[in-house]
């Protein structure tokens, strides 16, 4: 005993030790708060809350769920891209041999996929939840707006995910899916004004989209890089507004 | 000492800026490097942002060509509709008596293939159930303007060519215009 006590103290005098930790850990209430108030990523939280916000009947956890639903994909997605190339003759491939020659491939494609539907169930029950307790009423308006928003971005994020195993499937869904774009306004062949701005089955929103006038291989890289770069981006970013502003916005709302 | 007790009364305010008005611009320093800066950046950004716009649109797609040469027009019978070609280009080729003109099986509700029914002398799609005329008019279901009609002329080694990538609608008017019909009697 005593020459543990010896060998942590010599280890924790060491000029390597003191280098990294300046000093010790107090466990003071001070440095409690401080630990979340000076946390880069926990500051976004607030440090204390009302009784009513933890109650799972008033809240469902769902934004919660929905967070650690998307945390489930960030992970098991980065873990799937070790193996899978968005590339037409390897995307479909990849997706089997995750499924059937790599060791646990199964279970992170399975848990990438289900977390997904998961996401998408969840978020909608969040929503729910918020209207129904009255929660988007102002000071809270902006944050329901942001909220909309990163609804949409986990629609997109589903949709982009739903190419890239390159099965009939998924070709054809993006294919009807990508045919609503011909009727944006403005930049869609088939929508609105598209006579004044001249735009062309070759040169519109959808081709935009896909690379090219049909679903094919440009399509497939584009939606990986949406999927994996540009939308989980956008969606981090604003999930950090949208924490951010429960705090600056009073809390979690109180019950009617 | 007068002086002294006026001076410590009335400091002069060195912080505040007196500006006489024949000295006056419109604009402080501050206020044109503020706006010359953001201006910088947001040309910069609306230069990247309309480069980006162009690059994603390649001057050159690996996509099938939209041309193709649909063999003789002494293969198809007067008066058919033949769907030798709907698996391969989804395109129908329509033989009446005075010429040709082909029609891209393309449903306008939401692009599935529809089907030619010879019997009943109408298109008909497998998906909602619209139904197409001969001429390729809408008059059942859900589709809300006729199928698209696609350009036919002929090569000079006398097959029909067909254009995928020239359509002609019928709702501006575009079925009269030349390509849309080809006239030939065989």
């Amino acid at each position: 005993m005593a020459d543990l006590k010896e060998l942590k103290k010599k280890v924790v005098e060491s000029q390597l030790w003191r280098s990294m930790f300046r000093h010790d850990y107090l466990d003071t209430p001070r440095n409690r708060v401080l630990q979340i108030m000076a946390n880069v990523w926990l500051h976004l939280h607030p440090p204390k809350i009302r009784r009513h916000a933890i109650k799972i009947r008033f809240t469902w956890c769902m934004g919660g769920i929905t967070f650690l639903m998307f945390l489930v994909t960030v992970v098991t997605g980065v873990i799937l891209m070790f193996y899978y190339r968005p590339v037409a003759e390897y995307a479909y491939a990849d997706m089997k041999y995750l499924e059937f020659d790599v060791p646990f491939g199964m279970i992170v494609r399975n848990m990438h996929r289900w977390a997904a539907h998961g996401m998408v169930i969840t978020v909608w029950l969040h929503m729910f939840r918020v209207f129904m307790t009255g929660s988007y009423k102002p000071p809270r308006e902006f944050n329901w707006v942001v909220g909309v928003v990163l609804l949409t971005l986990t629609l997109l994020l589903s949709f982009t995910g739903y190419l890239l195993p390159w099965d009939q499937l998924s070709i054809w869904a993006v294919t009807v899916g990508t045919n609503m774009a011909r009727a944006t306004p403005l930049l869609g062949t088939e929508g609105p004004f598209a006579e004044v701005v001249g735009v062309t089955p070759r040169y519109d929103a959808r081709a935009f989209l896909l690379g090219g006038t049909l679903v094919g291989p440009p399509t497939l890289l584009r939606f990986y890089v949406l999927h994996c770069i540009f939308l989980p981006i956008l969606a981090s970013l604003l999930m950090i507004v949208h924490f951010w502003r429960i705090r600056k916005d009073g809390g979690i709302s109180g019950p009617l | 000492m007068a002086d002294e007790v006026r001076a410590r009364a009335d400091p002069p305010d060195r912080l505040i800026v007196q500006v006489s008005e024949g000295d006056a611009t419109i604009w402080s320093r501050r206020d044109f490097f503020s706006l010359a800066g953001w201006g910088g950046i947001l040309a910069a950004l609306s230069v990247g942002g309309l480069a980006f716009g162009r690059f994603m649109f390649p001057r050159v797609l690996f996509e099938p060509s939209p041309v193709f040469k649909a063999g003789l027009p002494e293969e198809y019978p007067v008066g058919t509709v033949s769907e030798r070609w709907k698996q391969d280009q989804r395109v129908w080729i329509v033989h009446e008596p005075d010429g040709f003109y082909a029609v891209l099986a393309i449903c306008t509700h939401l692009g599935c293939t529809p089907n030619w029914l010879n019997a009943e002398n109408k298109f008909k799609c497998p998906c909602h159930g619209s139904g197409f005329r001969r001429t390729g008019i809408n008059f059942e279901g859900p589709a809300p303007r006729p199928l698209e009609r696609i350009k036919v002329a002929l090569a000079d080694d006398g097959q029909l060519l067909i254009d995928k990538s020239v359509l002609f609608r019928y709702e501006r008017g575009e079925w009269t215009k030349p390509g849309a019909y080809l006239k030939l009697k065989v």
